[in-house]
């Protein structure tokens, strides 16, 4: 300990951690592992050393060392195909999702990779995406040397299942042309209208027409262009029986158009152009805003970008290469450590030791004897295995999960937000003040009517509202996501804002999923059995054994003759003399086995029983604070694939009225969120394997926990980065306030229209108030959303 | 007055210029990936070119 302590911290000088202990000293720099060692030599011989220099200690961690024909699977020629952008005689196009991407270091190094090597012809970063579009020479470079390339310097490329789908998705520009045309039309029309309303004069009647005829050519393109983003959605819900806030605004926009055309064409007036031209920049700003979400994050994943893209079969005693799709049954499949087991099978050789923590929320790694099922989804630990396929992919236990109904289907109404409620009282009271001033006139002045009857149309849409709405959300949204709460969408902050019954998976959400606190009940261990105890455990491969050797905090070279392991039983050997047997109850103490309530070990010396290790969970820090808060606010529940273990504390922390159940299945937590929603509650679900996947799509709100956003998460709502899960409480406060916000702004903007109304009603709005008023309401719009959403996220800290 | 009418003629013309500069930045992608052109821009030349001066 001392030791460590007096030592002054030396830091890799590739990936900055901190390796005091045991450090590699090499070409005058330290390094904390080979792996970092051999990326630096990599790099210095190909004098690509600035790559230090642009960030500090900008390395990848080496330490877990990457298997070495991991990659062969590219020399398959049908998954090249199916990975291929583009190819000609010469180059290959092809795109790596590389995660481990993070700093302007690795965008300088990606995009010269071609220095690594003279084949690669380009690469070319999007960083936000975490991609690299590489196109190389495939005549003398193989695509498995480039992966290989990239892995070598620390970039290890992804690449799954759904990977192998062709067709991505094409990015959506035309809101952005919309908005750029409509700006371009609205300042020109705004420039063009000026002369007319700071006065010209009357003998310069040519000139008028000239500017008020170019007014109407250019907003044209933004009533015909522009506009159909609200045609459109407008269409959308009426054809579902349903008005929307686009409704009364592609109304009022149609009356402005028409209205101010009569005007040029009869030559009574310069008309509103300006006017229906600004607002509808706006309002397409507002919904840009409002809809860049985070595309580099995908909110839709399913089982395909989890699973290899191939794996490694056993065929005549030869490996080959098979892509996922072609496994049948009975083929025999050769998985290596940390490879994902893709189709549930029978153990045919090795010892599997399988890490399912992912999957069903387990907490602990399965062991598994020849002959037994293992299904899809876990992750084996250990050394190579072998298992007999028994049930395609498409068929697994795993991926039937993904098929079911309530999975599958995925509408979720995007138009139960208050905002298209409040619009639709807002256009009945529109049109009856419309209709109200056109029979006023028309008994006391018919002239009037008309002119009357659509001033009240063009003053009174709603579009203050639905400004107020976009920006506020796309404020919310942005402040969020740098807290790193990634939401799918606008609708998810008022969907947060409405629940009332928070649910927690365990594993992996509340705990971090590593077994770190161990609890050691019965008589005390000195020194000298500890050693012993050590000496023993360091025999297995078994996590737990391996985590009370670290437990003991010693290391000994005591031999350990007659060393026996039983499968998921547990061990025994004699160490210096004594025979240590270490293992479940049932094991141990010979008593019968009970249902696993709790994860221990329990060890006997010479025949008696000392004691037992329990293992608990490790929680992420400061969950027992944010539970205290959330209590007082909301119902909450712990659905956790886990054995019970951990029931009284949880039930202590949680209090005694919230639900805690045990041993879920993934059925199970969906049905458990049916249930509760069928008794009215709005539910938010928070977890984060493959096994919260159905509940966290069945909830109000489902939030994947992910300890980096670039990892696999289920399908959700929401993603949210697992070290800033404390601050749940004041993100939902914050999704609260968004609704005060629209509010505010929407009661400043009526007072507007109140005003507006006054000219309206009587029939004197002239163009010229039309565009005063119409940036002076959306001005302190902006100011109000803007202003309000940021101040009470400074209130609670989030800025 | 014809002279405003060319000027007028002469402003559209080249605010249609940056229009039409902005539909194409757009259309090429440079609003796809906004984190990495500010950081690609500060970047030095290839060191090859440095030893040659």
């Amino acid at each position: 300990m001392s030791r460590k302590e007096n030592a002054v911290s030396v830091q890799c000088y590739h990936c900055g951690e901190d390796c005091s202990d045991k450090s590699i000293h090499a070409h005058e720099k330290e390094f904390c592992c080979e792996g970092c060692k051999m990326v630096y030599e990599i790099l210095n011989q190909n004098g690509l050393c600035d790559y230090y220099s642009i960030s500090k200690n900008p390395g990848i961690n080496q330490r877990i060392k990457i298997r070495e024909n991991k990659f062969s699977f590219l020399d398959d020629e049908n998954i090249q195909q199916s990975l291929i952008v583009f190819k000609d005689d010469n180059q290959t196009h092809i795109s790596f999702y590389l995660p481990q991407m993070h700093c302007s270091s690795c965008l300088w190094l990606l995009e010269n990779l071609h220095q690594l090597n003279e084949n690669v012809i380009s690469c070319k970063v999007n960083f936000t995406r975490k991609e690299a579009d590489i196109i190389f020479n495939h005549r003398s470079v193989s695509m498995r040397q480039i992966a290989e390339m990239l892995t070598a310097i620390g970039y290890e490329p992804y690449i799954s299942l759904s990977d192998a789908k062709k067709a991505k998705p094409k990015l959506n520009r035309s809101k952005i042309y919309k908005l750029g045309i409509a700006g371009f039309c609205f300042a020109n029309i705004m420039l063009l209208s000026f002369p007319e309303y700071l006065g010209i004069d009357a003998k310069e009647q040519n000139l008028i027409d000239v500017f008020r005829y170019l007014s109407l050519i250019l907003s044209l393109p933004v009533f015909f262009y522009s506009s159909s983003e609200f045609y459109i959605s407008a269409w959308k819900s009426l054809k579902h029986g349903f008005l929307n806030i686009d409704a009364p605004i592609v109304l009022a926009v149609m009356v402005t158009f028409g209205r101010s055309v009569y005007q040029v064409l009869t030559a009574t007036g310069s008309g509103y152009f300006d006017s229906m031209s600004g607002i509808v920049f706006f309002m397409l700003i507002g919904r840009v805003l409002q809809d860049k979400t985070y595309e580099q994050l995908s909110f839709e994943r399913d089982y395909t970008s989890y699973f290899p893209i191939a794996v490694t079969r056993v065929k005549d005693e030869k490996e080959e290469t098979a892509a996922l799709p072609d496994i049948k049954l009975n083929d025999t499949l050769l998985i290596h450590n940390q490879e994902l087991i893709p189709a549930d099978g029978i153990l045919t050789r090795g010892k599997a030791v399988i890490d399912y923590s992912f999957v069903t929320g387990e907490s602990l790694p399965v062991e598994k004897e020849m002959g037994e099922i293992v299904y899809a989804g876990g992750k084996q630990i250990g050394s190579n295995i072998e298992i007999l396929v028994v049930k395609e992919v498409a068929q697994s236990y795993l991926t039937k999960l993904w098929n079911r109904e309530e999975i599958k289907q995925n509408i979720k109404d995007e138009e139960r937000s208050f905002v298209h409620l409040l619009a639709k009282y807002f256009t009945w009271i529109v049109l009856f003040l419309s209709i109200t001033s056109a029979t006023y006139w028309y008994f006391h002045d018919i002239h009037k009517m008309w002119g009357a009857a659509t001033a009240v149309l063009i003053v009174a849409c709603p579009c203050a509202l639905l400004l107020s709405n976009t920006f506020t959300n796309g404020n919310i949204l942005r402040i969020l996501g740098r807290k790193h709460l990634y939401l799918r969408n606008a609708q998810t902050i008022e969907d947060i804002a409405n629940i009332n019954y928070i649910v927690f998976d365990k594993t992996g959400t509340l705990t971090t999923g590593r077994y770190n606190e161990i609890n050691y009940d019965g008589m005390p261990l000195n020194k000298d059995l500890k050693r012993k105890i050590a000496a023993l455990t360091s025999q297995s491969t078994h996590p737990m054994s391996k985590a009370i050797a670290a437990w003991t905090n010693e290391s000994s070279r005591i031999k350990v003759v007659a060393f026996e392991e039983f499968a998921g039983k547990g061990i025994e050997g004699i160490v210096d003399g004594e025979l240590i047997t270490l293992g479940s109850k049932s094991y141990v103490t010979g008593g019968h086995a009970e249902r696993d309530v709790e994860s221990s070990v329990y060890i006997s010396v010479e025949g008696t029983v000392l004691g037992k290790f329990s293992f608990r969970n490790q929680y992420r820090a400061h969950i027992p604070a944010l539970i205290k808060t959330l209590q007082k606010n909301y119902q909450l529940a712990v659905l956790s694939g886990d054995n019970a273990g951990e029931k009284d504390f949880l039930q202590e922390l949680l209090g005694f009225d919230a639900h805690i159940l045990f041993h879920q299945k993934p059925e199970d937590k969906l049905d458990a969120i049916k249930t509760l929603q069928q008794k009215g509650k709005k539910v938010m679900m928070i977890g984060d394997g493959l096994n919260d996947a159905g509940a966290l799509k069945q909830a109000d709100v489902g939030i994947a926990v992910t300890e980096n956003s670039n990892n696999f998460t289920p399908a959700s709502d929401a993603i949210l980065e697992a070290k800033e899960l404390p601050q749940l409480f004041k993100f939902i406060q914050l999704c609260k306030d968004n609704k005060k916000v629209v509010m505010s702004a929407f009661i400043v903007s009526i007072v507007y229209n109140i005003i507006g109304n006054y000219y309206a009603v009587q029939g004197m709005l002239s163009p010229m108030h039309a565009a005063i008023l119409m940036p002076c309401s959306t001005i302190s719009i902006l100011l109000i959303t803007f202003g309000f959403s940021n101040l009470s996220a400074w209130r609670m800290k989030l800025k | 007055m014809s002279v405003i009418v060319l000027l007028l003629i002469a402003s559209i013309i080249v605010a249609s210029l940056f229009l039409a500069a902005f539909i194409w930045s757009v259309k090429n992608g440079q609003f796809d990936d906004e984190a990495s052109a500010p950081l690609r821009m500060l970047f030095d030349d290839k060191p090859l070119n440095k030893e040659e001066k």
